[in-house]
This record gives structure tokens, sequence and C-alpha cells, in this order.
């Protein structure tokens, strides 16, 4: 009984902290001024609509026959899940480091923090993109909402494991910082948000289906179109990947969270 | 009551490890009032921040049976970016704490004024002193980790202090980090002196202040 009630009180505090650095992140993130927190999603919907109309502009279906709005509105959603994840957990302790000086501090909710607001912010402009351009009638709603939602689910579980992971990585090595904009760069054409796999010549298909990503934008890919597309995933695969991810994370946080030293 | 056992810190530098802390041993129970002395980088500060559990020791142990507060210091606690009334929503919603209720006090006690809206990076040494004292009140501890603070403020700042700490709240725990001996003596009934590491403690104020003299002419 009593870890029962340990657990429920470490559960409560941990509410608590958890709570109170997302509203302190939304603030300096956002302020006061102008539109203040709508920017939590008019800023990853400006990417998304600014890509929507170059790609509708150049009429890059990018090798298939689908609607371009929903298109882009599907993959490039899930980039700013795996992309901003990272990004904004690399360096995210030094800002906070103050705020470690209270003791139900720990790096790990100034993480999940983070992560909350970029996952919550990519959510919502990912179903309002979807019901607002349905809505406008460029494109139709998912034929199966629960596909796309378990898709958008495990991704969001990569992006949280893998940002953790590599959060933790860039408090033993700047290098990480330097790195990473590079390589997310170069991970963007290959990440599955402008193609579809089954457009791929086969050889190439098993290549890019060694990134675990390109199996959740698929499944989010076929919840949307269903039966006009073949998609190419296997969950088991991006699960197995994303519990290993999330080991390694938890295995980095523990060392991290042993070294840092408040301000 | 807090017990530290066998505390040891080591920090890695550029040129090995360093040993802050070498086997720390001592407590505090309910009420009492214990002063810190130590040369500069003798680790105090560590030591308080280790008793706050904002760090944790390399080897050893630290117990607290009671509510004990962030360290009040120079440095930490407050998001600078943020204005002091953030900080305070902050810290009262970390601790479960409706803020609404309290800010009346604050103002009152920081007498920040218009400035409690202002990015806490804007203030003073003095300002933030006082901000840091103010919230730290209406949260409401059991024990209170004082580390130099109250020494940047003013006169009148002094006076409310003590008026807070050792008339309104003298049923509280008291670790103060302070090089004002005058200050010790009035308040504080034991004292620890830090020296390359180790701590030794002194039931009589003045014997400690007569060993802290003693080991700075080495």
């Amino acid at each position: 009984m009593a870890t029962v009630a340990n657990l429920s009180r470490a559960w409560a505090i941990q509410r608590r902290v958890i709570g109170a650095l997302f509203i302190r992140e939304l603030l300096t993130r956002f302020g006061r001024h102008n539109i203040g927190f709508l920017w939590l999603f008019v800023e990853p919907m400006m990417f998304t609509v600014g890509v929507t109309i170059l790609w509708t502009a150049f009429k890059s279906t990018h090798g298939s026959n689908i609607p371009i709005t929903a298109f882009a509105v599907s993959g490039y959603s899930s980039v700013l899940l795996w992309r901003n994840m990272p990004s904004r957990c690399i360096l995210a302790i030094q800002p906070n480091l103050s705020l470690m000086y209270h003791r139900y501090v720990k790096v790990i909710d100034i993480f999940l923090a983070r992560l909350l607001v970029e996952g919550g912010g990519a959510t919502l402009s990912f179903i309002i993109l979807t019901l607002f351009f349905s809505y406008m009638g460029w494109m139709s709603l998912p034929e199966d909402v629960l596909k796309v939602a378990f898709g958008w689910f495990m991704l969001a579980w990569f992006g949280c494991s893998f940002a953790i992971f590599v959060g933790c990585l860039a408090e033993e090595t700047e290098l990480v910082e330097k790195l990473w904009h590079p390589i997310s760069y170069f991970l963007l054409p290959v990440s599955g948000a402008a193609y579809i796999v089954d457009a791929l010549p086969p050889a190439f298909q098993k290549v890019v289906l060694i990134l675990p990503l390109v199996h959740g934008v698929e499944l989010v890919r076929e919840g949307f179109f269903g039966s006009h597309i073949r998609a190419h995933y296997d969950m088991g695969y991006l699960a197995t990947i994303n519990a290993v991810l999330t080991f390694m994370a938890l295995v980095m946080l523990r060392r991290v969270g042993a070294k840092v030293v408040p301000e | 009551m807090i017990t530290v056992s066998d505390v040891s810190k080591v920090y890695p530098t550029r040129h090995g490890s360093v040993l802050v802390l070498d086997g720390v041993n001592f407590d505090v129970k309910p009420g009492e009032k214990v002063a810190f002395l130590g040369r500069n980088g003798a680790g105090k500060s560590t030591l308080v921040r280790l008793i706050s559990g904002a760090e944790a020791p390399t080897s050893g142990t630290i117990r607290r049976e009671m509510t004990v507060s962030w360290p009040l210091a120079f440095g930490g606690a407050f998001q600078s970016a943020l204005t002091g009334l953030d900080n305070m929503r902050f810290i009262c919603r970390l601790y479960g704490l409706d803020w609404k209720e309290r800010v009346a006090y604050v103002e009152e006690f920081s007498e920040l004024g218009a400035y409690l809206k202002e990015p806490v990076r804007s203030y003073s040494a003095g300002m933030r002193a006082r901000l840091a004292f103010a919230v730290s009140m209406v949260v409401e501890f059991d024990c209170f980790l004082i580390d130099e603070i109250i020494a940047v403020g003013d006169a009148r700042f002094h006076e409310k202090c003590r008026i807070e700490l050792f008339e309104k709240r003298a049923d509280r725990a008291l670790i103060i980090v302070s090089h004002d001996a005058p200050y010790i003596r009035d308040h504080c009934s034991r004292v620890g002196v830090l020296n390359k590491g180790r701590l030794t403690m002194f039931d009589d104020i003045d014997e400690g202040y007569v060993f802290y003299k003693s080991i700075q002419h080495v």
C-alpha cells in the first residue's frame, strides 16, 4: 500500500512539474505579444501551407496520382514531429538550468514539457489543416481515422524517444548540435514525406524501408487514401526501433541527470 | 530533521576531478539555526545545493524529513527571460499552490511594484533577493536555505527578513551561509566550518569563528 501511495504522490508531483514547465515554455517561446499561444500551431501550419502551395504549383505528386493537398499535409506534418522534437531537445537544459534549483525539476521534465509543446502543436496543426482543407474541398477526410491516429502516435513515439536520446547526447558533446542540422536536412527527402514507397523501384524500396520513419508515414497515408495506394509498412519493425530508442534514451537520461549542475 | 551522512562530492574539471566535499556529516533538527563558514570555493554553496536536493551527492546520503526550500542564492531559481510574476506563478504551480491569493504578499514584501511585470534579467541583485525571499515565504518551508542572499539587501530589507524569519517563523530551521560574524552570532546556535572538503561543527559560535580565522592565515 505504501508503494501505491508513494507512486500516486510521485505522479501528482510529476504532473505539477511538467504542467508548470509547459506553461513556462509557452511563455518564453510565444510570449503574450500579438497572437501569443496561437503561434503554437500557426507556426507549423504556415510551414505546411507553404509546402502545400509549392507542391501544388509544381504539380509534384512525386510519382503518384493522389491529391496533392492531402499528400502534402500528411507528409509535411509528419516531418514536424520527427524533426522539431529533436531540435527542441538539443540544448534544452541550459536555458532551464536555473529552474533546476528546485528539487522537483529534473532533466526528463524539461524534455517532456518541450515534447508536449512540440507534439501538441504539430498534432493540432495537423488536425486543423485536415479539417480546414477538407471543408474548402481541397482534400477529403481520411478513409480510416484510426489508422491515421495509430501511425501518428507511432511517429510521435519515435520523435519523443529520438529527441530525448539526441538531447542527452548533445549534453555530452557539442558535435551533436552542429551535426543535427545537416542530418535533419538530408533526412527530409528520404523520410517518406515527399514520396510514397510504392512509386519507387523495388530495389530502392528496400533501402528506404530501413528508415523507421517511412513505415509510420506510410501508415498515415494508408489511413488517408486507403484503397488508392498500396502502402508499405511494418509496425512491428517501427515499434521495435521505438522501444530500443526509448531504452537508449532512458539510459542516457540517467547519465546526464547525474551530471547536470544547476546554475 | 535533515541528516547528512558521509556525503562526498566530486566535480570533473579539465585538470582531473576535484573533491569538493569529503565525507561530510551533520544533522539539522526542526527549528535549529545553523551557519556555514568557509573560504571562497570551500564548497558552501555546493553543500547547500546538495541539502536542497537540486544536485545529488557523488556518495553518501541526505535524508530530508522536513520540507526544505530551494537555495536562496544570488543565481538560480528564476528563469531570467520571464517576469518576476511569471516566475512566482511557476514556483507556486511547482509546489502545488494557488498563486492568486499570494500575489499581494509578494508585491508588498518585494516592493518591486511595476517591475514585477518586467523580465528578471533586468533586476538588480537586491531586487532578485527581495523577490526570492518573498516567494520562498509564500511557499512556507520547514527549513530555509539561505546562501549569502541577505547580505545584498539594504537595512530595510534586513529588518523585514529578520521579522519574517526570526519572529514570525521562529519555529523553522535555517541553514545560513554568511561571512557576517555578528549576524551569525545573533541568529545561529551552531556553526560548521568547511576547509579542504572537510566539515568541522562547533556548538559554540565564537569557537567556530576562531577556527575559521586560523585557517584563513595558512
